[in-house]
């Protein structure tokens, strides 16, 4: 490892404190005992147990995940798809513009993604609610999930396919038995990611959820307006950590997945 | 049959090949892969495709697995038109050049892959991978997984792979070109046992000229899309019918000359017209190509008593093969004859060293006419 000079130390600390600072004060006051967010009067954790037995909260929480369950669940089907289209499916007519079609949401403003799907909605007679949200996360998470698969596909030896299809299997089959168990640790990351990313929105879940259907974040945001209360910083420090983990064990299983099943693969090419 | 009667069923008229290619052209956009090539392949032929890189041998072989479909002509297996028939349907299978082992499988599921998919009962499924594993030997790795092997091994569970569903065809894509020198000659012997033990058609597609000579009953050269020559390897070496094929299989000296009589080539100046093969007569006033072997020309210190040939050339440059020697000899005219001879005796006592003057001398049926 080399050593990193003053310059550098300086700037790393600046930039970490710059991300990390607010948070930090945030979970520290998660476990102030008094109800004045911003003074500390000692050491607790009973607003943890008070955001327990805080219905509207828990009802949220529900929501969020069973959204990001199925949003996510969807939108790894769909991205797997798109992604193998786009790496297999040739040079088909068309295939520019669907590429670009399936990446461009990654760029869109959330406000318009969120108007358009408040308006498709409308339009279509269809209740907001849990339905509408997950509907419109599994509209934005596709395009992350089909980033990750389309990069692993890249990368696979065309040659596995064809020696299924040689050994009698179907188009079908050969996906099924051959390429989606070798692909599977980038869709299982593609997955998380698409997990995570339903776990954090605000914008377009506020645009698509109904009076039935209200999630964390949103709940949240409005309880903030009323005033930060520590339950509310009880939970958004379960929120980091949840966040965290997942992001993190995203990138470690998928990056040593993927690693390992490359070195299996050139090895067994050799 | 007659086990002592050659393999030769090209050579009957009455045998009907197992493969036909009928004017097939594959085109790839502008660029023409296959050009109206017509190929006949015999049942239980090994047979070689040869040709430099992009010469079509690996489309050709594509088409037989059914991943190309010819953009015209016709491709019949046992009389059958394969078009139709997508490649998980068809009775041929092959082995990749990368072997495309399944990684996730072991070797033993990798091998059982083609019999599940035929709806194989469980016994016959087993009784069978035991069979193909212990054909290619690897009975002690059947649960190891690809990367656990060694690239030898992992051939050889390629090639197993392929055996299983007993095709009526297997094609073999540069089969041993991720092995060493050594493995892959004691590989070509196994390859050649295997495909007589079980009777199966194979076609080799490969760019070494060794192999594809070791192990096949007849090669084809490919040049261009267009196949150059089919023959059996001596067929081959002996009487190529182009200068491309002459020189793309071995060394060969190419001897530019014009008829002067039937027999007769004027090649130089000062030097006395060549004699030519009887069997082949040439036209007077054309020019023509006399190809010959350098191991068919002697090398030696006084002229021989007799020849039908003789130059006289001084040695420019002795390639030491271990086996061999190759002479280079520059003649009076600055032309390069190359001769070879075997080194029967130890190198202290070599009979030529560079600048020596020697003699080169050849029999009229040496040589080899090709047209110009």
């Amino acid at each position: 490892m080399r050593r990193l000079s003053w310059f550098n130390v300086t700037s790393l600390t600046l930039g970490f404190a710059f991300l990390y600072i607010p948070m930090i004060i945030l979970v520290i006051y998660s476990f102030n005992e008094s109800k004045l967010v911003t003074v500390w009067s000692g050491f607790s954790a009973k607003w943890y147990g008070e955001l327990f037995q805080n219905e509207a909260f828990m009802r949220a929480a529900w929501v969020t995940i069973k959204v990001a369950f199925f949003s996510s669940t969807f939108a790894t089907v769909l991205g797997t798809m798109a992604a193998y289209v786009i790496v297999r499916g040739g040079r088909f007519y068309g295939r520019t513009l669907f590429s670009g079609f399936i990446y461009a949401p990654l760029v869109m403003p959330e406000v318009i993604t969120g108007l358009s799907l408040l308006l498709l909605f409308i339009s279509i007679g269809l209740d907001r609610g849990v339905l509408t949200i997950v509907l419109a996360h599994t509209t934005f998470s596709m395009c992350y999930v089909s980033v990750v698969v389309s990069s692993r596909l890249a990368s696979f030896d065309r040659a596995l396919e064809e020696a299924a299809l040689d050994l009698g299997c179907t188009p079908f089959d050969a996906f099924r038995l051959v390429t989606l168990p070798i692909i599977a640790p980038a869709v299982i990351a593609g997955w998380l990611l698409a997990f995570t990313l339903s776990l954090d929105d605000l914008v377009i879940a506020s645009f698509t959820a109904g009076p039935s259907a209200t999630t964390l974040p949103i709940k949240i945001f409005s309880s903030v307006r009323l005033g930060v209360s520590p339950e509310i910083n009880a939970l958004s420090t379960l929120m980091i950590a949840i966040v965290t983990f997942g992001v993190l064990s995203t990138s470690i299983y998928s990056k040593r997945a993927i690693a390992r099943q490359q070195k299996e693969e050139q090895e067994a090419e050799q | 049959m007659n086990t002592q009667e050659p393999f030769a069923p090209w050579e009957n008229p009455a045998e009907i090949p197992l493969i036909q290619f009928k004017n097939v052209t594959k085109k790839f956009g502008d660029f023409t892969a296959i050009d109206g090539l017509n190929l006949d392949i015999y049942a239980r032929e090994f047979f070689a495709l040869l040709g430099p890189s992009g010469c079509g041998k690996t489309t050709l072989m594509r088409l037989l697995a059914g991943f190309e479909t010819p953009t015209s002509g016709q491709i019949t297996l046992g009389g059958t038109d394969l078009a139709p028939i997508p490649p998980n349907k068809r009775a041929v299978n092959m082995m990749f050049q990368s072997y495309a082992l399944f990684p996730h499988l072991s070797v033993a599921d990798n091998i059982a892959f083609g019999l599940k998919r035929s709806g194989v009962g469980r016994d016959a499924l087993q009784a069978r991978v035991d069979e193909m594993l212990k054909l290619v030997q690897l009975g002690k790795f059947a649960n190891r997984k690809p990367h656990q092997i060694s690239g030898g091994q992992r051939q050889r569970v390629a090639l197993a792979r392929s055996l299983a569903k007993a095709p009526k065809l297997l094609l073999l894509d540069e089969p041993l070109g991720a092995l060493d020198k050594k493995l892959r000659q004691e590989t070509q012997f196994e390859l050649m046992d295997i495909q007589e033990s079980t009777g199966t058609t194979f076609v080799i597609v490969t760019h070494d000229q060794e192999e594809a000579m070791t192990v096949a009953s007849r090669v084809a050269i490919m040049n261009h899309g267009k196949l150059e020559q089919i023959d059996t390897p001596d067929g081959i070496y002996e009487t190529p019918n182009s200068a491309y094929v002459a020189d793309f299989i071995g060394e060969v000296n190419l001897i530019q000359g014009r008829a002067t009589a039937p027999h007769h080539l004027d090649w130089a100046e000062g030097e006395i017209p060549l004699n030519t093969p009887e069997q082949s007569p040439m036209d007077q006033g054309r020019e023509y190509q006399l190809a010959i072997r350098p191991e068919k020309i002697n090398v030696t210190a006084q002229p021989p008593e007799k020849a039908d040939n003789l130059v006289q050339g001084q040695v420019l440059d002795i390639a030491y093969l271990g086996n061999l020697s190759t002479y280079h000899v520059k003649l009076k005219g600055g032309q390069i004859i190359k001769a070879q001879s075997a080194n029967s005796r130890r190198l202290s006592r070599r009979r030529f060293t560079w600048e020596d003057q020697v003699y080169l001398s050849w029999a009229a049926s040496a040589g080899v006419v090709l047209d110009k």
